[in-house]
């Protein structure tokens, strides 16, 4: 049996909107272990992004237990949650939310920079190191508004490997991107999961979740389907038949 | 995070709007700048007249007769009870702390020396003036007592008299003039002694012989004013108790009872010269720490305006693991950095205006490190009071909405 990294069980969240209380998650037990590369599907509203934000230790349950790599996360206050997140988990938004107006690797820098036991060489070093990992060593110095939609996703995805995360969260983190670039960054998510790196993605469409290896679907607030991919879709296989764009045809 | 980091994020943040950081800072910098130049104004202006009373003599005592009373109704300083002769000679006699004293009378004179003529105060008094207002004699020499005792038409003049009758520089000692058309005979002329604590020309002025003016100009037979120096500035209480034994023996007033006199002393003149400028100062400094203060309150007003407009920065520096207290620093930071940059900016500009100030108006100016100190740890003081609250409101944001904040 694989090393548990994420486990929940009976977990609720209700929001509280002046009388009216949202029930968000009704009770969802899961879990999810060491390599596991999972997509967690379902319409908007169903409560997938409120369980992202608990997994990311950005929320705490109203009820139910949350144990992330043999943490009780329910008892942390905001600064426990906050070092959490620097340690054990990396972020990869749909929106990339990089710093503008900051270098590729003082973005990729960031988390870093908020872990005291780390000196500046060594903080480069691993910069540069999750930089290259992502294909992107040699535009290291390059402002996001200079890179491409790929390019920063694929920094923000070295800036959540960098701290050596337990886990990488992504919500839709092809969402903002084409067909071609989505299959890249999916082929980077299945390069870091090869390494055995833990990633869960956030999304709504089933060929995105098809390249993963565990697809769990939500439905108002609770687990719907729960299954393992037979044959996941193989990204860096298939990129090689789609035929890049030149610039004659994009016009 | 480490505060070199930390340093080299807020410049960063604050170079990236620099027409922004720069309008901010000129808040603090005029703050600054106008707190140090009021400062060194008042403490220019209190110095100098320190300076100028102790120039007067600081063991200096005038008695003057008390205002009389009729029905309730207080009358003109001196105006019933008179200061005599006798009253005079009987302070010489008994009052051993008394050292030099005169009896002052004074009359206001047309003076005529050939085509020339002003007009001036015209004091009579004993040679011991000389001593007792720290006067020298440039040319001539002072008159003597026998020519009060004769009451012989001599005077000594000052400067700006000796100016306007006979010419900067002149000897006027020998010449005659006419004073309300009597003839007097120069026979010296005093030092230049410059103005005084209130602006008053002390070489404007002509000094006789106490009986000569009270004689033959005044034609009274009372005494207005006694003028007296201490042995020593620490005998002035002294003094005036003596006085003032002897004052109300001689007018007939129990101990118990208001006395009709008044002493004056220099002490207290120059106490109340000092106590003015001081609440100047003090006055001054705290309009110019207003400016410093709505500059203060511009760098609040552009700090909220920076944490709204980084909602989404600070969400992204939470959820890679900021705490609050990074974001406060954060923010912090750079409103401490505004408001230390802008009070080094403006403690130079402070400097420059209290210089330009002294050359242009010739007041007398003196800049002092406590108040160099005392506006920039103000200014810094600022920085943290109005930077507090942004920073705090920045440090509290939940990570969720910030990363949704668009």
């Amino acid at each position: 049996m694989k090393e548990t990294i994420i486990s929940v069980k009976h977990l609720v969240k209700i929001y509280k909107m002046g009388d009216l209380e949202v029930h968000a998650l009704r009770g969802i037990s899961l879990e999810i272990h060491k390599s596991d590369f999972v997509a967690i599907m379902g319409k908007s509203g169903s409560g997938k992004s409120t369980f992202m934000n608990i997994a990311g230790c950005l929320d705490v349950p109203t009820k139910g237990e949350y144990l992330l790599d043999g943490v009780d996360v329910g008892k942390l206050n905001k600064d426990q949650l906050a070092h959490l997140r620097n340690k054990k988990i990396g972020f990869v938004f749909q929106s990339f939310n990089l710093l503008s107006r900051t270098s590729a690797l003082e973005n990729v820098e960031l988390p870093l920079m908020y872990n005291s036991k780390i000196t500046s060489k060594e903080m480069r070093e691993r910069s540069l190191n999750a930089l290259e990992s992502v294909g992107l060593a040699d535009r290291f110095h390059h402002l996001p508004s200079q890179l491409s939609g790929g390019e920063q996703q694929r920094v923000a995805i070295a800036r959540a490997l960098v701290n050596d995360p337990v886990v990488i969260l992504a919500d839709e983190p092809t969402g903002n991107l084409d067909t071609r670039t989505s299959v890249e960054v999916m082929g980077i998510f299945q390069q870091l999961n090869t390494r055995g790196i833990t990633v869960i993605i956030v999304t709504h469409e089933p060929d995105i979740a098809a390249y993963t290896n565990r697809n769990v679907t939500f439905r108002d607030g609770r687990i719907l389907k729960d299954f393992n991919v037979e044959k996941p879709r193989n990204a860096a296989a298939e990129l090689l038949t789609i035929p890049v764009l030149t610039e004659e045809e994009t016009i | 995070m480490k505060l070199r980091n930390q340093l080299k994020a807020a410049l960063r943040s604050l170079a990236k709007n620099k027409m922004r950081t720069f309008l901010t800072m000129l808040g603090i910098i005029i703050g600054v700048a106008s707190v140090i130049a009021m400062l060194a104004i008042g403490q220019g202006s209190k110095e100098s007249i320190q300076k100028q009373i102790a120039n007067l003599g600081t063991n200096l005592l005038t008695v003057f007769p008390s205002a009389s009373m009729t029905g309730g109704v207080r009358m003109e300083a001196g105006s019933s009870v008179k200061l005599t002769m006798d009253d005079y000679k009987a302070l010489t006699s008994r009052c051993p702390a008394v050292m030099y004293s005169t009896p002052t009378v004074r009359t206001s004179g047309q003076l005529i020396a050939g085509s020339q003529n002003w007009r001036t105060t015209v004091w009579g008094v004993y040679p011991d003036y000389f001593n007792i207002r720290n006067l020298d004699v440039d040319k001539g020499a002072v008159f003597t007592l026998n020519d009060d005792r004769a009451a012989n038409k001599v005077c000594v003049i000052g400067q700006t008299v000796n100016k306007y009758l006979f010419g900067e520089g002149q000897d006027p000692t020998g010449r005659m003039i006419r004073i309300n058309k009597i003839p007097f005979q120069v026979v010296g002329l005093i030092a230049t002694k410059g103005q005084n604590a209130w602006g008053q020309d002390q070489d404007d002025i002509v000094i006789a012989p106490f009986n000569t003016v009270q004689v033959r100009m005044l034609t009274i037979a009372y005494i207005q004013s006694i003028m007296i120096s201490a042995t020593s500035e620490k005998m002035i209480p002294e003094a005036t108790d003596e006085i003032t034994q002897v004052l109300k023996e001689r007018h007939r007033l129990g101990p118990s009872e208001d006395p009709d006199f008044s002493i004056r002393s220099q002490a207290d003149i120059a106490s109340t010269a000092t106590a003015t400028s001081s609440i100047l100062t003090a006055l001054l400094a705290s309009i110019a720490s207003i400016s410093l203060l709505v500059g203060g309150i511009g760098i609040m007003n552009i700090m909220l305006v920076s944490v709204t407009e980084r909602t989404r920065e600070i969400g992204i520096r939470m959820g890679v693991g900021a705490r609050g207290r990074d974001v406060l620093l954060q923010f912090l930071i750079e409103a401490l950095m505004i408001s230390l940059i802008g009070g080094l900016l403006g403690v130079g500009l402070g400097i420059l205006a209290s210089g330009i100030i002294a050359s242009l108006m010739s007041w007398p100016v003196t800049i002092t490190l406590q108040s160099i100190i005392l506006s920039f740890l103000f200014s810094t003081a600022i920085g943290i009071f109005f930077g507090w609250y942004p920073a705090r409101k920045a440090a509290s944001l939940n990570p969720i909405d910030a990363l949704r904040y668009e």
